[in-house]
């Protein structure tokens, strides 16, 4: 990454101590979540699980389906808020560029695929298959971080890309191993035992689904927005500024990427678990690189940096993409507009189905939220001075920028 | 893995002139041998296909490889690029008319030529534009910045193709007639004759473009230093478009050979050839346009000798892992780059 201070206005000596000063920037909020953050992640998330439900009960959302249709919707799309928070911590935090994230998360499937289905004769427990999908998955990060981790962004870039596209490709030609194109089938459902009256969670009811998605995430964030305000989050942070300046404070460059590296890996290995014993089935085509550019668009449009506007940004994008484009086809069909003519193209917007715009809308989403706000929908703060730097300071900042990648050649 | 680097290791190997003349016969020797003894008796056929699709590769690399060389930016897009030049020929040739090979050798050749120069034209316009309004305005932001609009411009390439032309394979007339050239013992069909020539003649002229022409001299020096370069009164805007113009171009000219030679289109095209073609820019040493050249056929070479034994689910296992290879114990690429830049 381009490195440039950051740190500019915190030289006078007078002003609250940097440490201080960098506490208060990095964990935004008042002094109460500040203090008991996994708390506050707790009742949040117990908020959310019951908001969310209780608000698709009413007008508009209730004519678009019943409560059980978004029940099973917000249980897939705490998938993507899942593999969101976790690439953030590699895109967002770290600053490396993962475009090959799905590979993770096809890797946590097929760890569950082997450990809980008819395929091997295994059943392990799902709950027990939560960490173990995660490791498995964190292992493959390491092993793929770390003959790559020492080249520089663009390149790391193009070998994960290579890599989300080598792990399908293993998955589908390794047939005797994963049975291929029709992959592996059966896997078995989560169960609660018979605590709450629910024993397997079964396919009709999506309620468990959506209480056990709601629980994985408000851990992982517990652990994650601890990490972020840790040594190893400043040093993430320290590292995405400027690599050699951080090199040169003593942070072990390769180790704390790994770790970066590891941990995203680790979060996709539980949505993978999760993701494979909700659809009971895992084949090849589910992991294609388009599962990552999603993940890559939602951290990008919710606000790089932000644990929070992440999951917001994965969120909301899933919803649109199901539901909103859905229910827009629904609302200009009805609205009854004629059709006109573009020069030679004939537009009847009635007949068209937005669904299959969903990548034109996402690359032009991308291009113009680099274009007009690169911090994303809901900024981190030090994302945001980064990327918007003061009048007199851009100057400064453009001098310094090219004498920084001169140092960096 | 063990036939591919056979070829790979004895050019690493030369240094001077002539050592790389040795070095890339010895090395092309290897690989027919390497086809030869996996193929029975097609290793001919399979040889000169092994030096098409390397051609189509190293075409694409070009654009790579510049645009690298000059901003410093892999263009995700610009294989999508390539995908959008191949549907501009088949759309120029099915709206022409066209549906079987033209046997009447002048209505061929015009034909060819209106095609290429219309597609490498529209192409390059396509590039320019594409520099214009997502690159440009990012050129002093964070790196991962325009890397990002770059996967968004692909993102809408793919997406207007899929949507305004077709959301399957489209078939594109097979206007070079099927006939096999007999010189001496080589037995060549005439398209991939013209083919390989074509890339060839494309290949030399850029060479003698950058190297000997004005324009060229505004390319490498904005490649190596943009503030010195615009002090010497280079004009930065302009020549960046042109280095787009250039490599859109040269990308629309193998979106034109892959209609001809595989007589089909579809719009995923653009990634799979994209990347193999950025993997053949690292290979050959990125910046280095005589590397992304040889890097492509490194990489034709690598799929065919795949295919021949049987392998050709793995190839792109294989082309990927090569990449890693060469990322990893020489990130520099086979040839180095032309351009001082620390992997």
């Amino acid at each position: 990454m381009t490195g440039h201070p950051t740190t500019g206005p915190a030289t006078g000596g007078t002003k609250p101590g940097i440490r201080q000063r960098l506490s208060r920037a990095m964990s935004p909020g008042t002094a109460f979540s500040a203090r008991h953050q996994s708390l506050t992640t707790v009742v949040t998330f117990a908020a959310i699980g019951i908001l969310l439900p209780v608000i698709v009960l009413l007008p508009p959302f209730s004519g678009f389906g019943t409560q059980n249709d978004w029940v099973g919707g917000f249980a897939d799309a705490g998938i993507f808020v899942l593999l969101a928070i976790g690439l953030n911590v590699v895109v967002g935090w770290a600053g490396l560029l993962d475009l090959g994230y799905a590979a993770f998360f096809a890797i946590g499937s097929y760890t569950y695929a082997y450990g809980a289905s008819p395929f091997t004769g295994l059943h392990i427990p799902f709950w027990f298959m939560l960490p173990i999908g995660a490791f498995v998955a964190a292992s493959f990060g390491i092993m793929l971080g770390a003959p790559t981790l020492r080249l520089r962004g663009d390149y790391l870039a193009i070998v994960t890309l290579g890599f989300g596209e080598i792990v399908p490709a293993v998955f589908l030609n390794a047939s005797t191993l994963t049975n291929g194109t029709n992959g592996i089938v059966g896997l078995d459902q989560p169960s609660f035992g018979r605590l709450f009256g629910v024993g397997d969670f079964g396919f009709t009811n999506p309620w468990p689904y959506f209480v056990t998605i709601l629980g994985i995430i408000a851990v992982a964030f517990m652990l994650l927005s601890r990490l972020e305000n840790s040594r190893l989050g400043r040093a993430w942070v320290a590292i995405r500024e400027d690599e050699l300046a951080a090199a040169s404070m003593g942070i072990n460059t390769v180790t704390t990427k790994l770790l970066a590296f590891a941990i995203g890996a680790s979060t996709a290995g539980l949505a993978g678990v999760y993701s494979a014993s909700k659809l009971s089935i895992v084949s090849p085509d589910q992991f294609n690189f388009t599962v990552s550019f999603t993940v890559l668009a939602m951290v990008v449009l919710g606000g790089m940096g932000n644990i929070w506007g992440v999951a917001a940004g994965a969120f909301l994008i899933f919803e649109l993409q199901s539901q909103g484009l859905k229910q827009l086809n629904t609302f200009i069909g009805g609205l009854g507009l004629p059709a006109f003519n573009l020069g030679p193209i004939t537009v009847d917007l009635a007949t068209i189905n937005f669904l299959n715009y969903q990548y034109l809308l996402y690359g032009l989403a991308l291009v113009l939220m680099m274009l007009l706000r690169p911090e994303g929908l809901f900024p981190s703060r030090r994302r945001r001075r980064e990327l918007h730097e003061l009048p007199d300071e851009a100057e400064r900042g453009n001098v310094e920028l090219s004498e920084a990648d001169e140092v960096e050649l | 893995m063990t036939p591919a680097t056979a070829p790979l290791g004895r050019v690493r190997l030369s240094a001077g002139r002539w050592n790389v003349a040795v070095g890339t016969i010895a090395a092309l020797v290897a690989a027919y041998v390497i086809i030869d003894l996996g193929a029975g008796g097609e290793g001919q056929a399979q040889f000169i296909n092994a030096l098409t699709i390397g051609a189509i590769y190293a075409l694409i690399a070009l654009g790579y490889t510049m645009v690298y060389g000059i901003i410093e930016l892999i263009n995700f897009a610009h294989g999508d690029v390539f995908m959008v030049g191949s549907f501009v020929s088949w759309w120029l040739l099915t709206t022409l008319g066209f549906n079987g090979a033209i046997t009447d050798p002048l209505l061929l050749g015009v034909v060819l030529a209106v095609g290429f120069v219309f597609s490498m034209g529209v192409m390059g316009i396509v590039g320019m534009v594409i520099e214009r309004f997502a690159y440009r305005p990012l050129r002093s932001a964070p790196r991962l910045a325009p890397l990002i609009t770059a996967i968004g411009v692909s993102f809408i390439l793919q997406n207007l193709v899929q949507v305004g032309v077709s959301n399957s394979i489209v078939t594109t007339p097979q206007i070079i007639p099927n006939t096999t050239l007999h010189i001496g013992p080589i037995s060549i069909s005439a398209i991939n004759l013209f083919i390989i020539v074509l890339a060839v003649v494309l290949m030399a002229a850029l060479q003698l473009f950058i190297g000997r022409t004005r324009l060229g001299r505004a390319m490498r020096s904005t490649a190596i230093d943009r503030d010195a370069a615009q002090l010497m009164g280079v004009d930065i805007n302009t020549t960046i478009a042109l280095t787009f113009f250039i490599g859109s171009g040269l990308a629309g000219a193998a979106g034109v050979v892959q209609g001809l030679y595989f007589g089909v289109s579809v719009f995923t095209l653009g990634f799979y050839a994209g990347l193999f073609a950025f993997t053949a820019a690292v290979l050959g040493g990125i910046g280095n346009t005589t590397g992304a050249a040889l890097g492509g056929f490194i990489i034709g070479f690598i799929q065919v000798i795949a295919a021949v034994y049987g392998y050709g689910v793995w190839s792109e296992v294989v082309v990927f892992t090569a990449l890693v290879l060469v990322l990893v114990f020489r990130p520099t690429g086979i040839l180095g780059q032309q351009l001082g830049e620390r992997a």
